[in-house]
């Protein structure tokens, strides 16, 4: 089958990655044009303690369009991701909420013990929205976040969020400034696709969302691979195959209950995150099961145990198996008890 | 020579009254520390006259409401150093004084770290580099809210190792906020031991990022004083203290010690220390 994905906006002339490339473009969706940044004006005309803040990342982060209508309320602090945090918890502790905005590997590991200590161990109400998240650029191991749902999911007290769309990140975006504490947030940024019907999808905080009913396999995601087994369904479908889509954006807070309920009724499962198979949903998922004794068959998607290559994102995407017919194939593996590998094939 | 506050005009400037606040904050920590038999009391010693000046002299605050939203605050970014901390807040109110011997115990508020959720810790420190950032912020958030308040960072030598720091002193020169105090306990110690990695010049490392800095004696009340007044104007940029001071001081006994990060007490005999203490400040 076709994914259905349109790549060329990410690359240049001769077909190589660009580096400040949307986040992804899928054909046949809508686009909107960096919907965090706009849900954020939206949420800084609601409430004025709303304050932006980045680390030299601001062209890149979407957070742009808040600076341009509040001015007086946005600061880039420099190169200095352990400052832009510390700052963001300073400000909080004074009554304000700030969304600082830099990239998943920067926030998680240049920061880690600020976000630990500063935000996460004083339920500081810091939000943290972060960009390049797993293989949303072709920069390689300095800039593709691979690990940093594992690292934030295992500190106390913070929020972790993956969103899918356009839809999900803008009311995201809204309930996190609602929301009294600490939260990390993966950002899609610039021109992202409306995979998720705004008019019928509802984000909430630590709800994991039945998109698709199925009797023979659970596609169970986080992230913009929801957008894959979306789309991986509907060619299961075509063969004959009834398959579930689950999301799952927050990854923490986990809904254990409604990932329960799904996988007690369908208990095989193909988990599929923009990240590394180890420390993020899959083994959220592995956890809940092995708590609850529920006996499993379970396929992985997602990037294996390596720091990845550089290069075009359908060419990465081919490359570590996270493209909608990877997907196609590990239901076949599971469903024929067959293995199925997230290692790369070299 | 009466000086008054600004924030607080009917209180003198007295400086026998908070030598005797300092001596009174030392006697406490002898008790927290006897206690426990161990702990960081070098280094509380060492800033308690520093701790007197800001909260008995300096510092806007209502002990009755340590969470009064126009408070000046006080990092304490050593968070080690919180027997200097508990002393200053048992002295002016905020925890009972009965309190002091449960220093360090299982279950006790006044741990040998701090943590924000004893009342009056403005930030949870111990994890070395994050004080200063928090002031900043604080100090960011104070002026977009239009408040008058003030914030004080203490910091220790040592803790200027810490890349964060100086990420902090860019901004907070960046920025210009001149209603930030960065004080700077220079007592010569870090974990392993005398400074391992020098720092100095340290006042010229602050005044080369943009701090209005002045170095001074301190465990001189006077010159600490008078800092903490030079850093009240208007300036437009943040303002450093860098406090040379004595691990021990007050305490002869503690004095000589091995200059060491955390001090195992067990040889002293804490009644020569109190009499120690009291021959010291008669």
């Amino acid at each position: 089958m076709s994914p259905g994905v349109n790549w060329r906006l990410n690359m240049d002339k001769r077909g190589q990655t660009t580096a400040m490339g949307v986040s992804e473009l899928v054909e046949g969706y809508p686009v909107v044009s960096a919907p965090f940044g706009q849900a954020l004006v939206t949420a800084g005309q609601r409430n004025e303690k709303i304050l932006g803040l980045t680390a030299d990342l601001g062209k890149y982060t979407d957070i742009l369009p808040f600076a341009e209508v509040f001015p007086e309320r946005f600061f880039n602090v420099g190169m200095a991701e352990q400052n832009l945090i510390g700052i963001a918890a300073g400000l909080a502790r004074t009554g304000f909420i700030p969304f600082c905005t830099t990239y998943c590997v920067f926030a998680t590991r240049r920061a880690y013990d600020f976000i630990a200590i500063g935000c996460a161990l004083s339920r500081t109400n810091v939000k943290i929205i972060a960009g390049l998240p797993g293989l949303t650029t072709g920069y390689g191991g300095t800039h593709q976040g691979i690990e940093d749902l594992a690292l934030m999911r295992a500190i106390p007290n913070l929020t972790v969020i993956d969103p899918c769309d356009a839809t999900e990140i803008a009311q995201a975006t809204a309930a996190i400034a609602e929301y009294d504490g600490p939260v990390y947030m993966r950002l899609l940024r610039a021109r992202v696709p409306v995979v998720l019907d705004p008019a019928t999808y509802r984000f909430k905080i630590g709800k994991a969302r039945l998109l698709r009913d199925g009797t023979e396999v659970v596609l169970l995601s986080t992230g913009l691979m929801t957008q894959r087994t979306l789309e991986a369904a509907v060619e299961l479908a075509r063969q004959g195959l009834s398959a579930a889509v689950l999301h799952v954006s927050t990854l923490k807070p986990f809904d254990r209950e409604t990932v329960l309920s799904v996988l007690e009724r369908v208990p095989c499962v193909v988990v599929a995150e923009n990240h590394a198979t180890t420390g993020g949903l899959a083994s959220a998922v592995a956890d809940a099961a092995i708590d609850a004794g529920l006996p499993l068959r379970m396929k992985r998607i997602g990037i294996p145990d390596e720091f990845c290559e550089c290069g075009s994102l359908p060419h990465l995407a081919q490359r570590y198996k996270m493209d909608t017919p990877s997907i196609v194939a590990a239901v076949h593996a599971v469903l024929a008890g067959k293995p199925f590998s997230p290692a790369p094939v070299t | 020579m009466i000086e008054t506050h600004p924030c607080h005009p009917a209180l003198p400037l007295d400086i026998p009254h908070l030598q005797r606040v300092a001596q009174r904050l030392r006697r406490h920590m002898l008790t927290m520390a006897a206690g426990k038999g161990q702990g960081y009391i070098g280094q509380g010693l060492g800033v308690a006259d520093i701790m007197a000046a800001l909260y008995f002299h300096e510092m806007k605050y209502d002990p009755q409401n340590p969470a009064w939203e126009d408070r000046d605050r006080f990092i304490l970014s050593t968070g080690h150093y919180s027997i200097a901390l508990w002393a200053a807040l048992v002295e002016i109110g905020v925890l009972p004084e009965d309190e002091l011997t449960q220093y360090g115990a299982d279950g006790s508020r006044l741990e040998m770290s701090t943590l924000d959720s004893t009342p009056g810790v403005e930030m949870t420190g111990g994890s070395l580099g994050h004080g200063l950032g928090q002031g900043v912020g604080m100090a960011l958030g104070l002026r977009l809210a239009k408040k008058t308040s003030r914030v004080f960072v203490e910091l220790s030598d040592g803790e200027l190792q810490e890349g964060s720091t100086w990420e902090a002193a860019m901004a907070a020169a960046h920025f210009k906020l001149d209603s930030l105090v960065a004080i700077i306990d220079c007592n010569g110690i870090q974990a392993d031991g005398p400074m391992v990695l020098n720092m100095e010049p340290v006042a010229e490392k602050w005044r080369a990022f943009g701090w209005r800095t002045t170095e001074i004696d301190g465990n001189d009340i006077t010159q600490i004083v008078g800092a903490l007044h030079a850093a009240r104007s208007a300036s437009g940029q943040p303002n450093a203290i860098v406090a040379r001071t004595v691990p021990g001081k007050g305490v002869p006994c503690i004095e000589r010690c091995e200059k060491a990060h955390f001090l195992n007490l067990t040889h002293i005999d804490w009644n020569v220390a109190r009499r120690e203490l009291e021959a010291q400040h008669g």
